[in-house]
Parts: structure tokens; sequence; C-alpha cells
């Protein structure tokens, strides 16, 4: 195998854990953007996608278009449970008690999964059958397509929704001002509640196009939070496409690490370009400084 | 530090100076120790809270640089106790320099995240330098403390001299505190823009009080290091970092006494659900969430709040 085609099987290889670095940053984003909270728990969203999908579709066998929605539901519904449940009750709480409260959900979450499936990892099978392609030398498998396809539509509704939408223009006019926002008429608790929804149904989709590649267990959560988060960080926090972006990059640049040079600096990648995005430009690669000057976190 | 603050350190010096007289169990005295190492990280965790309005996810990393230091300077290098004791605390104080000056002088909670980053890059490093650090299945054979030809061994002699050095640790805060420094970094939690009109030099006192809190940390990795004579990665992890934050924030934020009681309860409470087996994850879980649903300001402060109640009552 030459360099050149070893080099573009690292890449595919970063696009696809970075597309599910995006799917949580964008998550990150999304509850951040409306309540300037950091949700710690975005990683378990991931996780209970990839487990409950196995549940019902390799215990259950529902076929995979049924499964699917209705693991999304499921987790969705997770979300809103938990911010009616931990967030809304502490809504006169300091910010950083409520940034406790979801490291707090993390580890029930991480508690019940336990409960529910133990400590095996599960695969599901991949969506389509069949060989893998070959592009330049390098192996591709079909369920990498479905990764990269899900997170690209993923991300035209999302912008679609914020952008052409009156709930998705709401949610915005919260995370600028959510004093005006309400006094323009929108019901900003709502907001919230949907934020969390939302940002739980990414991460269903992301723990479910996932698994076939990577197995999931209930630990996966930490370490996708704060490989997501980095990537959010890095494109410039609740900067919705900078979250994108910045997963790819850190998938990318993670893949080619472990390849090229050492694999078990490969988690540290992602810390260390974090840490020089903080010295050298903190609003992100994308984020515009005026406006990080004016947010809390 | 006040009349009242000096009455309960003289009655908590007196309860610990007493208990290994009554409590012989070397399991009891091993968790009494493992509270006060705890209980040191947490205190200076507590003032960065607390006081700086800061919070750190990357403690257990100065805690293991404390640990690691010690350990592998006194094993491979052979080096004397002391030496290694200082040179984990210059190198903890180095690091933590390091992220604080760039993050601390921007405002809102950059340093909880650079913290982050930093704490699994330090993980990272002690499961990779196998010939220095051992890698993942760790480092044995660290001697335990002697001062002078007396040797620290046994639980009891050990807890008297990490519960003498947390006490120690304990006044320091409490003088810091009620000091100009603590009149300093309690006007920048209340209102940074309000303090630095009065002159208060935000930037400098929030990267000192991180600088003092990782130097806690490296102090108390020493002491666990020589007290367990192992260590490895696992023990300064992230699940570490965060599970120091949540002492400070179960026992109170905003009170070093909660932090000591935080200490001990997290140090106690992991212990007592050995009986759930596997399942202590979700109880623990549960137990959090509880305790923050329904005392977000801590126990400490629902503890005194319900103690006002009942002294009303009757």
């Amino acid at each position: 195998m030459s360099l050149f085609s070893q080099i573009l099987q690292f890449v595919f290889t970063g696009l696809t854990i970075g597309s599910i670095y995006s799917m949580v940053g964008l998550g990150f984003n999304i509850i951040y953007n409306a309540t300037t909270i950091i949700n710690l728990a975005q990683g378990e969203f991931v996780m209970f996608g990839g487990l409950i999908m196995v549940f019902l579709t390799v215990v259950l066998k529902f076929p995979l278009f049924i499964g699917f929605p209705l693991t999304v539901m499921a987790v969705t519904a997770i979300g809103a449970l938990f911010e009616r449940f931990a967030i809304h009750p502490l809504r006169n709480a300091s910010l950083l008690t409520l940034i406790i409260v979801t490291i707090a959900a993390s580890i029930l979450f991480r508690g019940i999964a336990m409960f529910i499936w133990g400590k095996d990892p599960y695969t599901l099978p991949p969506f389509t059958q069949g060989s893998p392609v070959m592009i330049g030398g390098a192996v591709i498998m079909l369920q990498t397509f479905w990764v990269l396809g899900t997170t690209l539509a993923i991300v035209v509704l999302t912008t679609l929704f914020f952008n052409k939408t009156i709930i998705g223009k709401a949610m915005s006019a919260c995370s600028f001002n959510p004093m005006a926002a309400s006094l323009m008429g929108i019901h900003v608790r709502k907001m919230i509640l949907l934020s969390f929804a939302l940002s739980a149904c990414l991460g269903a989709v992301a723990g479910i196009v996932i698994t076939p590649i990577s197995l999931m267990d209930y630990d996966r959560g930490p370490i996708l939070a704060v490989k997501g988060f980095c990537a959010a960080v890095l494109g410039g926090l609740g900067v919705g496409y900078g979250a994108v972006l910045g997963g790819f990059i850190v998938g990318i640049l993670e893949s080619l690490t472990a390849g090229l040079a050492l694999s078990g600096f490969k988690d540290a990648v992602a810390l260390v370009i974090l840490l020089f995005i903080l010295c050298f430009k903190p609003s992100g690669l994308f984020g515009s400084e005026e406006v990080s000057k004016i947010k809390k976190f | 530090m006040g009349k009242e603050n000096l009455r309960a350190v003289f009655i908590l010096t007196i309860c610990l100076g007493v208990f290994p007289f009554f409590i012989r169990s070397d399991y009891y005295l091993s968790i009494m120790i493992f509270i006060g190492i705890n209980a040191i990280i947490v205190m200076g965790l507590s003032l960065l809270m607390g006081y700086a309005g800061q919070i750190s996810l990357g403690h257990a990393a100065f805690f293991g640089i404390g640990a690691y230091c010690s350990g592998v300077l006194t094993v491979k290098l052979g080096l004397s106790i002391v030496t290694a004791f200082f040179c984990g605390i210059f190198l903890s104080i180095v690091m933590a320099l390091a992220i604080a000056i760039p993050t601390l002088k921007l405002k809102g909670h950059y340093l909880a995240v650079a913290t982050l980053g930093f704490g699994e890059i330090i993980y990272v490093i002690f499961n990779e330098l196998l010939e220095i650090t051992g890698g993942p299945s760790g480092l044995s054979g660290i001697p335990p403390i002697h001062f002078f030809g007396y040797s620290f061994k046994g639980g009891w002699r050990y807890f008297y001299l990490v519960w003498t050095v947390a006490i120690l640790l304990l006044i320091f805060s409490l003088n810091i505190i009620h000091s100009r420094v603590g009149r300093a970094l309690r006007a920048v939690h209340g209102s940074e823009v309000a303090a630095q009109a009065m002159g208060v030099n935000v930037s400098q006192f929030k990267i000192q009080v991180f600088v003092l809190s990782a130097l806690y940390a490296s102090v108390a990795g020493t002491l666990y290091a020589h007290f367990v004579t192992f260590i490895s990665p696992s023990t300064f992890s992230l699940f570490v970092s965060i599970l120091l934050l949540m002492m400070v924030v179960i026992g109170g934020g905003g009170s070093i006494w909660g932090a000591l009681l935080g200490a001990g309860i997290l140090t106690i409470l992991p212990e007592s659900l050995r009986a759930f087996r596997d399942f202590d994850i979700l109880v623990y879980g549960v137990i959090l969430m509880a305790i923050l649903l329904f005392m977000p300001e801590g126990i400490f402060k629902g503890l005194t709040l319900s103690a006002t109640w009942m002294r009303k009552k009757w």
C-alpha cells in the first residue's frame, strides 16, 4: 500500500469518526446557545442511540426503517425528560451548578445503561450489505458513506431549521438575548426544553450510524463528549457550522496521528489542539471575538 | 480567621486526634487517610470555585503529577522523598502557570475547558511513557515516608501525618479567606467589574488561587503515593477530576467546611455501595442527582438551613 493510499485511508477513517464528533459538537452548540450550559451528558445521548438501536433491531428484530425513528424518538424523549426533571427545577441555580447537574446526569445515564445492557460492547449489522469500495487504493466500508451522508443531511436540516422556520428563529433569538426574546413573545422555557430534545435527537442519530463501525458500550459517552466539545470549541462555541468543521479537523488529525505516528497519543491530539486554540484564538476558528466577549461561558 | 472557625478547627483536631484510640481497624483508618488526602485537594478546589468563581475539570492531573514525581524520582532515580516532593510541587506550579496565564486573562470559563484538555493529556502521558511511569500497569515499590529514621508505616502513624498536613492547610486556607486576598477574591466572585473598579487585579488573583489549588493537589499526590506505594494512571483520570469537583459542589461550593464534608461523604459513599456490586454507579448517580436537586447549595448549607429551621421550631 503506497503512502498516498495509506493517508487517504486515514483521512476517510478520520472523516467517519469526525462526523460523530461534529454531531456531538452540534448538540453542544444547540444547548449552549439556548442556555449557555455545557451539557456534559451529551456523549450519553450517543451511547443511548447506539444501544437502543441494538435492542430494537437485533433483539426485537425490527427493520431498520422502523428501528431508526423509534430510537431517535426514545432518545429525544430522554433528553426532554432530563430537561424537565433536572434542569428546569434548578432554573434559578448558578451556571456552575447546572453544569455539575449535567455531569451527575451523565453518571446516572451510564448507571442506567449498565443496569440494562451490562458492560459488554454491542454491534449492529451495517445498513447496507456489500463489499467495500476502493478509492485511490483506500478501502472504504459502505457504512462510512451512511455516516457521511447522515452528517451532511443533519447539517442541512439544522441550518434550514434555524434559518427558515419560526421555531428555529425563535431558538436563535433566545441565544442572543433571552430577555428580549421573551419580550417578543417567545416562550424561552419551551425553547430550552426543545434545545435539549433536539440535541438528544442529534446524539441518537450519531450513535445509530456509528455503532456498526465502532461498537457501543455503556461507558463510551465521556470520551465522545470530550472530543465533541473540542470540536465545538475549535470551531467556536455556539457557531453551528464551526462545530462541524471542528469535528472533521479533530477526527482527521487524530486518525493521522494514530496511523502515522503514535497510536497511544491519539486521544491527546484533540486536547492539544484545544489548548492551542485557547491560547491563541479563544473564540475558535470561526467564532467572532466580539460575540465571545459578551457570552457568559 | 474568626472565633467560630477557630473553635471548629479545635474541635476537629481533637476528634481526629482521639480517632485512632477508638478505631483500631486498618480498613477504617485507611478510609480516613483517603478522606484526608481528598480533603486536601478539595480545599484547593473549593478556594478556586467558591472564591475565584472558576472550576477545574483536570485537578486529578496535578494530583497525578505530585504522585508520579514522588514515585518515579524515588523509585527510578533514588532521590530522597523530600527532594521528590518539592520537584512535584515545582512541576505542578509551572504547569498550573502555563495553563492559567493564557486562560485566566480571558473572561468566562475557559479555565474549565483548558484544564479538561490538560487533564486528559497528562493521563495519556502517564499511560504512554512506559519506561518512566510503567504505563497502564503502574509503578510499584514506592518507599514509605520516613523522617530522621522515624518511619510513617502503619495505619495510625500515616493517619496522623495526613491529617496534620490537612489541618495545617485548612488553617492556612481559612486565613487566606479572612485576609485581604480573601476579600479581594470574594469581590471577584461577586462582580468582576466592581472588583476591578476597586483596584483588584482580577486575573492575577485568579491565577494565584489556581496555582495554590494545584499545589494542594500535588501535596495530596505525594501523600497518596507514599501511602499506597503503588500508583497507576486510572487513579488520575477524568472521572477522578469530576469526582473531586463533585465533592466541592456536594459539600457546598462556597465554604471550606463544606469541602471537608463533601470529601468525607463522597469518599465513604463508594465504599458503602460495595454491596451493590456492578450497580454501584447507578445508585451513585441517583444519590448525586438527588443531592443536587434538593440541595443545590450543597449539603453544608442544607444542614445549616435545617438546623436554623429546627431551632426556630423548638
